[in-house]
């Protein structure tokens, strides 16, 4: 009965079944049936793989109309601090936050300030923190679907302190409501996010709470609109634009820009979901017990690398770091007042409420005893494939199709090479003699027998 | 050997391929998980097998990872030919480690293996014959009462 929402939908009009999504998805939650793509709600951790490869743009992802603001007395956008990455190098951000009130938001807020202060308050509870380490960071929703659905075993690493972007929601909503006597839901909080990601982070938080922020807007939507609206903004001198930004806010675009923020603590930043992959196989492993804390992002690069930016994600990495170095050489360092936020800490300010829960894969079956049938028939089965994955069948790989079976999604002579068994297999019936010729996979003396089998649970 | 109910997979794991250690580990942690193995002792036997596992890498020339799974429990055996163990006290004590410099520099040895399998498994046995092979079994009990 759980239905779980996710950021992306499947235009069927427009998909062919090239099975290029199939091939792509990291946690083999597609399927091709009857010609046409299907995401496994259960398997999918929304990273995006598949919008980014279908050769047809049949994969569409889902973020707000910038129409939603219509429905708010008052509206804040909070800029993912990759649209600051997104334009030339004399465009600050000062004055992309001006575009943004220009474009139609009451308001734009500095989404890096408050990463500061996350940045500070993640060194204080790793300062603390005496339990099983390495901690994984939380700010890509996609990283926490994958923690819950195929790392449950290391859900309680992930850390507990909030997100900037809700933090900031949280604070901005409070505060307007008190200024404008407006009711806290007639103020529109709106993410501006590098990925349709971020939607589901809003509409099913891991958490299971109700997240702070009221819609995610396409950074690729407002481009186009933004860079005009910028046209008209008077120019703030470099050095004072320079000036208001928080050195240990804005690396939080890339990956690393968490961790060169935590000095003296043993930590790693990766990016890109293979190597994340391999990052969190080693965590499970206990290989990586002397870390403190991994920065982890489905993205290659981090943020800067989300679907929905339009820089190339070189460019933008290499944006944000030189940024960084000229604040550095500068010695610009606005940043939060850390007796500030030690004092937001104590009062449990960063803290996330509620438990994110594992969201395990379902077994093969609800028992024990049948699960242990189910995955030695799924073995069984699989040593009849001919293993190479060639995904004609619709499922990514062999194994995936040998679970398909058994589960009953799919029939063997889905499988072309069985489905020449079974024809070899009638014109031995008709013509014993040549018994023995057929020595090419044993399945294709029973295929009936075990497409029984999986039909028996439907 | 004689489980109607139960399933067995047996992996070869090669002495020396670095390149492919952990691979055998990560699969026996899938095959739990299908099996809807509660997560915290999926945690442990993939400590135990990777430890295991990667022992035969270091330390052996061939060997082969067994895992057999019943509705009480799952046991994970280990068994190489190779140098053995000389002192099996020895071995067992945290810290107690002859990897070599190149293996340390990949980050292994700190003779953490063999006492973290045997705290993360529920039984454990070790056996060794020096200059021949060395064999481990490692059981994880599972909760029997009726869930979901
Ligand atoms: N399968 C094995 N074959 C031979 N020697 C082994 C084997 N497993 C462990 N040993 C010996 O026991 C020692 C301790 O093993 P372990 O606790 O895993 O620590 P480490 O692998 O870090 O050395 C090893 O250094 C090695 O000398
Ligand atoms: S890395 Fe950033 S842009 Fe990419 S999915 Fe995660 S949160 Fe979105
Ligand atoms: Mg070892």
């Amino acid at each position: 009965m759980n239905h779980y929402f996710h950021s992306l939908r499947i235009d069927e009009g427009k998909c062919d079944g090239r099975m290029k999504c199939m091939k792509a998805c990291p946690t083999q939650a597609i399927r091709v049936r009857k010609g046409k793509a299907l995401i496994l709600e259960d398997r999918c951790i929304d990273c995006g793989e598949c919008i980014t490869v279908c050769p047809n743009s049949a994969i569409i992802p889902l973020t707000d109309p910038f129409g939603e603001l219509a429905k708010f007395r008052h509206t804040v956008a909070i800029p993912s601090p990759a649209l600051y990455a997104q334009f030339g190098r004399e465009i600050l951000p000062d004055k992309i936050l001006a575009g943004l009130k220009q474009l139609g938001f009451d308001d734009a807020f500095d989404l890096a300030q408050t990463c500061g202060e996350v940045s500070f308050a993640i060194q204080e509870y790793l300062r603390e923190y005496k339990g099983p380490k390495p901690l994984i960071s939380n700010m890509c929703p996609t990283i926490v679907r994958l923690v819950q659905v195929k790392y449950p075993d290391l859900i309680d690493l992930i850390i507990p302190i909030d997100t900037p972007r809700e933090i900031a929601a949280r604070d901005i909503k409070r505060k307007k409501s008190n200024l404008f006597g407006l009711k806290e839901h007639k103020i529109g909080t709106f993410y501006l996010t590098p990925c349709p990601v971020k939607m589901i982070s809003i509409k099913q938080p891991a958490e299971k709470g109700k997240s702070h922020l009221d819609g995610a807007i396409s950074i690729s939507d407002i481009y186009g609109l933004l860079l005009s609206a910028m046209e008209d903004i008077k120019k703030v001198s470099y050095r004072k634009a320079l000036e208001s930004i928080c050195i240990l806010g804005i690396g939080w675009a890339m990956v690393g820009g968490v961790c060169r923020t935590l000095r003296l603590k043993n930590s790693l930043a990766v990016s890109g979901l293979p190597e994340v992959l391999k990052v969190f196989n080693d965590i499970e492993r206990g290989r990586l017990r002397n870390i403190d804390f991994v920065e982890a992002y489905s993205c290659a690069q981090g943020c800067v690398g989300g679907s929905l930016t339009i820089e190339n994600l070189y460019i933008s990495y290499n944006k944000i770091l030189k940024l960084i170095e000229t604040l550095e050489f500068e010695k610009i360092k606005a940043c939060p007042d850390i007796r500030e936020v030690r004092k937001l800490y104590a009062q449990n300010y960063f803290f996330i409420k509620g438990k994110v829960e594992p969201r395990p894969l379902k077994p093969l079956a609800p028992d024990l005893a049948t699960a242990i049938q189910k995955r030695k028939e799924k073995e069984k089965i699989y040593e009849t494939l001919p293993k190479i994955d060639c995904g004609a069948c619709g499922s990514p790989t062999c194994l995936t199709f040998a679970e398909d079976v058994v589960l009953g999604e799919a029939k063997l002579t889905d499988c072309i090479f069985n489905l020449a068994q079974k024809f070899r297999g009638l014109r031995e019936e008709s013509c014993p003699a040549v018994d023995k010729s057929a020595p090419l996979n044993p399945a294709g003396s029973n295929p009936s027998k075990k497409r029984k089998k999986g039909k028996v649970k439907k | 050997m004689g489980i109607e109910n139960g399933l067995s997979q047996t992996f070869e794991i090669t002495g020396n391929d670095f390149s492919k250690a952990g691979s055998i580990s990560t699969t026996v942690k899938e095959i739990l998980q299908e099996i809807g193995i509660d997560s915290s002792v999926i945690r442990r036997a993939a400590i135990a097998s990777y430890e295991a596992e990667m022992n035969v890498v270091m330390y052996a020339d061939k060997g082969q990872l067994i895992l057999t799974v019943t509705p009480e429990k799952f046991t994970i055996s280990v068994e190489d030919e190779g140098q053995g163990i000389e002192n099996i006290e020895l071995a067992m004590q945290e810290g107690y480690s002859t990897a070599t410099e190149e293996m340390r520099e990949m980050g292994f040895g700190a003779g953490m293996g063999l006492p973290n399998i045997k705290k993360n498994s529920d039984e454990f046995e070790i056996a060794s014959i020096p200059g021949k092979g060395t064999s481990l079994k490692m059981t994880f009990n599972l909760d029997t009462k009726k869930e979901k």
